[in-house]
């Protein structure tokens, strides 16, 4: 008790020091709204023209820092296989012993159903167009999970079983985050630097611009689905099997 | 103003980082690691801020129209996905600290020492 | 040949990709093969780039974006010999730390495999990038595997402490580099190195660069296991199976350093004045080495006693980096790569003894190595190549680095640096005499208890392990004796410092002058060196003699001694608390402690 005290008490001033540096040195800053980094600037003016798409931002992720991008996309796929690892253990809660998992209400069941669907229909919509309006491959991704995710709250957890079978969540993470390098060591295989454009930038303000950037784009959006996806299955099953003991089924 | 959206994502840091330290509860500890790293998004928006600017997407926008930084938005999106990352994983050790030593405070999880 | 750049990278992250996805349908010995071969070609890979950047530094734009009119567009890996030579080594351990773990984690999961596989790509990447916000990201996949390969065997309290203080300390680390990338992208809007330097040389030094230097820096310095930013590691270090703590104690501390002297060097170097960064740095590297040395003799748990030896060379290597010179920059890259790989190699020897003795603790082992003399060999080889004998193991890069001193006029770093040489290696030799041979006591109130290791589940000895080990330690031993290492790594830490060259490669495409050929010869040693070798020889016999036989010593020197360093002592023991709390505050502390004094000195 006393240490955690005296911690609390040595925090103030060190953080007090902390935050007066990180004050000092942000007033260093150009004044709020008068940024004149020209690295964007000049990405802004160059993204149409060069590569079709008119989302900027998508530009940056998947083609001038594609490889940070590729860098991201496996600090997911690394984190959801330590998540696993940590989690996963012998003795998975099925379908049979969550006796108490049943929705009573059929109105829930159907308008959930609904909704899923339509989140669902949201996020690939996000995806597919990530490039040309607001939108991407990891926000159109973690959509489409969390529509899926809407089952659950609709059918209980053996519904939820059905849709988020580790089987198929798991070759799909790996062809999510492979087909990113892939699309990479493609370019490098015929002679160009890695994740160079091996497609005609196409027409812009369509499905069909960017090239290389729209199948970045939905290898991405794959991925995170399926990582956030695989998440939320372990971690429901944590809770499922807490229902389990409780209950005293085994 | 530039005061408030400096000084705001300052706090937020410091904050954040008092929470992790003084916390008794492993999952208490995760938000306020999300916390303090949710002053970092704050801070590169802010930074790529341009005043009467429009977003940098030109579908129906002419090409020449001002638009706010890309480069810290395309940062910031990083920066979330690896924050979900290292909160998930702390959530995870969190529930296996319960499972294993049936405690979630880190003060109580020291089985090496000095 | 700049296409092999990325191969370093994109293979082994591929085969972790193809490991995961493939897990359900595909046979064992084809994911084996998948593990070996993504790991196999990135190492293959790394040193046919450190072949190439002899001459002249290797650079790959990522997706073709060359920058246009000295402005740079895309992300670039530039791999100069010590970038290339750092990959190499986080590749090579790796793909050791796979073969070895073979047989030592047999029951370990698939995705034990894809998570080192998974690192070793995001090492090469941190050590050839040439741009800051793409080493934040490599920085994070590094942390986001280790953190789950440390808290790896979660049934025990030891594993989950670790792996929860690793990923709270190195999270708050990587959360001070990125406000220091953010500030410097506001000044300069650049997140290229090379443009980063070019924009900050146009303007003086003013707070926004001194307070993105230092959180940049103390970022940095958390990773690489500098005090007051190291007391996770230990606890990290100490619970990972052993095949894993090769790869953080040969790879990962280093590339933190690494980082710390190329930022220096590619960005900031013409706009601060040396002196005040060197004092810092300088006075950062002692303490650790004095700390670590201490603390490494107190412990009793083989691992926990390794990582500290660890941080102890993490220190003397701050100070070849702080020193700012080309000589004692080369030094600190030959101990990197003996130390690395002498580290490495003693703690496969601990996964050894783990398996075999089925305990990790010095004193519970006495004499119970006793049947194990192949082991017991290898473990003390590897302890003599950490002394500095003349000739062997770390004698190269120490030497470099007293010589570097020197010539800096600065000539009380280089006792300090034996004294804690030898205690470090003095441990070591006494832990294996009290293990192999049986001598000294069997209780000493001195060192810590920790509690019992427990060995990987189905795992079996497998006589590759050995072989495996004694590879990896004879490496080590002979790394001094490399003939051409000295010559060229002094010809590339010249090239390392050269700021304008860099930049002209990096923005320009400036063709750069070819190093000429340099003979292959082993230069001979100092006197001075030698000396100091010789000094620390005798030190690590005195120290682990005393260990052994401390208690023979008459009662009133004991009790004196008690007396007078008893109380600090104690009060280092009770500062690696294992609570992570308070680990974040001295992170936090050493932060504000370190950027008011660049504050007021370098502005």
């Amino acid at each position: 008790m006393r240490r955690q005290r005296a911690r609390g008490l040595l925090a103030l001033p060190a953080l007090g020091g902390l935050g007066a540096l990180l004050a000092w040195g942000f007033s260093g800053l150009s004044p709020f709204g008068h940024f004149h980094g020209f690295y964007g600037q000049l990405l802004n003016a160059i993204a149409l023209p060069q590569r079709h798409t008119t989302n900027t931002v998508a530009a940056v992720t998947f083609d001038y820092r594609g490889i940070d991008t590729l860098g991201e996309e496996f600090i997911l796929f690394t984190a959801v296989i330590g998540v696993v690892l940590l989690l996963r253990k012998a003795g998975r809660a099925t379908p049979r012993d969550v006796a108490q998992d049943v929705v009573s209400s059929q109105a829930s069941r159907y308008f959930g159903v609904i909704g899923a669907g339509l989140v669902l229909l949201v996020g690939l919509w996000l995806a597919a167009f990530g490039y040309v309006t607001p939108g991407g491959g990891f926000q159109g991704g973690v959509v489409i999970a969390s529509g899926i995710a809407v089952v659950f709250l609709a059918c209980g957890y053996r519904a939820w079983l059905r849709v988020s079978n580790e089987e198929v969540l798991d070759p799909l993470e790996g062809t999510g985050a492979g087909g990113f390098v892939a699309l990479g060591l493609a370019a490098l295989i015929a002679g160009a630097p890695f994740l160079h454009n091996l497609f005609g930038p196409g027409k812009a303000g369509t499905l069909f611009s960017g090239g290389s950037i729209a199948i970045a784009n939905w290898a991405v959006a794959l991925e995170v689905a399926a990582a956030n996806l695989v998440l939320y299955a372990e971690f429901l099953e944590q809770y499922v099997m807490t229902l389990v003991r409780d209950t005293g089924d085994e | 103003m530039s005061v408030l959206a400096y000084g705001v994502a300052a706090w937020i840091f410091c904050v954040g980082i008092y929470g992790a330290i003084i916390s008794r509860n492993l999952i208490h500890l995760a938000v306020c690691l999300s916390v303090a790293q949710s002053s970092t998004y704050i801070l590169l928006l802010a930074i790529g801020y341009r005043n009467h600017a429009t977003a940098p997407i030109f579908k129906g926008f002419e090409n020449r129209t001002k638009a706010v930084d890309p480069v810290v938005q395309a940062l910031t999106l990083t920066d979330i996905v690896v924050s979900v990352t290292v909160i998930a994983l702390i959530l995870a050790l969190a529930l296996d600290a319960h499972e294993a030593a049936n405690t979630v405070d880190p003060d109580e999880l020291v089985g090496m020492r000095g | 040949m700049a296409w092999i750049l990325p191969l370093a990278v994109a293979a082994p992250l591929l085969a972790a990709a193809l490991l995961v996805g493939s897990d359900h349908v595909a046979p064992e010995h084809f994911k084996d093969a998948i593990a070996l071969l993504g790991s196999g070609t990135a190492t293959v890979c790394c040193v046919l780039v450190l072949l190439q950047s002899e001459r002249r530094d290797v650079l790959h734009w990522f997706g073709g974006w060359r920058p246009t009119g000295g402005v740079a567009l895309g992300v670039s890996f530039v791999a100069d010999p010590f970038g290339a030579g750092m990959a190499l080594l986080a590749s090579g351990l790796t793909l050791t730390a796979l073969a070895y773990s073979w047989t030592y984690m047999r029951d370990a999961a698939r995705p034990y495999d894809a998570l080192l596989l998974a690192m070793q790509g995001a090492m090469a990447g941190f050590a050839l990038t040439g741009d800051l916000f793409n080493m934040f990201v490599w920085f994070e996949l590094i942390g986001v595997a280790a953190y789950a390969l440390a808290g790896h065997q979660v049934k025990e309290l030891g594993p989950l402490q670790g792996a929860v203080n690793f990923a709270i300390s190195n999270s708050v680390g990587g959360y001070l580099i990125l406000i220091g990338i953010a500030l410097l992208y506001g000044r300069t809007g650049a997140l290229n190195l090379a443009q980063i330097g070019h924009e900050l040389a146009a303007h003086s030094a003013d707070r926004l660069v001194v307070v993105a230097f230092t959180l940049l820096v103390t970022g940095l310095l958390a990773k690489a296991a500098i005090v007051p930013f190291h007391l996770w590691h230990a606890d990290a270090h100490a619970v990972a199976p052993a095949p894993v703590c090769a790869v953080f104690s040969g790879a990962m501390i280093e590339l933190g350093l690494l980082f710390v002297a190329r930022v220096y060097w590619a960005t900031f170097e013409p706009v601060f004045p040396g002196p005040p960064i060197r004092s810092v740095l300088v006075v950062l590297g002692v303490v650790t080495m004095l700390v670590a040395a201490v603390m490494c003799f107190l412990q009793r748990h083989l691992k926990r006693m390794l990582v500290f030896s660890t941080i102890a060379e993490a220190g003397a290597i701050l100070t070849g980096v702080g020193l700012l010179d080309p000589t004692s920059l080369a030094g600190a890259a030959n101990v990197v790569l003996s130390h690395g790989l002498l580290k490495a190699g003693l703690f496969l020897v601990s996964g050894l003894i783990v398996l075999r003795l089925k305990d990790a603790d010095e004193l519970r082992l006495r004499g119970r190595g006793r049947a194990l003399p192949v082991i017991g060999m290898l473990w003390c080889a590897a302890a003599v190549g950490l002394v500095g004998v003349p000739y062997l193991g770390v004698f190269l890069g120490h030497a470099l680095l007293d010589d570097g001193a020197g010539s800096a006029g600065i000539h009380w770093l280089q006792p300090i640096t034996m004294v804690s040489q030898g205690i470090c290696a003095g441990t070591l030799l006494r832990a294996g005499a009290r293990v192999f041979l049986g001598w000294g006591a069997a209780e000493d109130e001195l060192l810590t208890p920790e509690p019992e290791e427990r060995v990987p589940e189905r795992s079996a000895f497998a006589p590759a392990m050995l072989a495996i080990t004694g590879v990896v330690v004879a490496l080590g031993l002979a790394a001094s004796v490399v003939p051409g290492l000295e010559r060229r790594s002094e010809a590339a830490a010249r090239r390392f410092v050269d700021h304008a060259a860099y930049a002209a490669r990096v923005l320009r495409d400036a063709q750069q002058k070819p190093t000429p050929r340099l003979p292959y010869d082993v230069p001979r040693a100092s006197p001075a060196s030698i000396a100091y070798g010789a000094g620390a020889t005798v030190l690590t016999i005195a120290v682990a003699a005393f260990g052994l036989w401390h208690r023979r010593l008459p009662d009133g020197v004991r009790r004196a001694a008690r007396r007078s360093i008893g109380p600090p002592v104690d009060l280092l023991r009770s500062v690696h608390s294992g609570i992570v709390g308070d680990y974040l505050l001295w992170i936090v502390a050493g932060t504000a402690v370190i950027g008011a004094v660049w504050a007021f000195t370098l502005t």
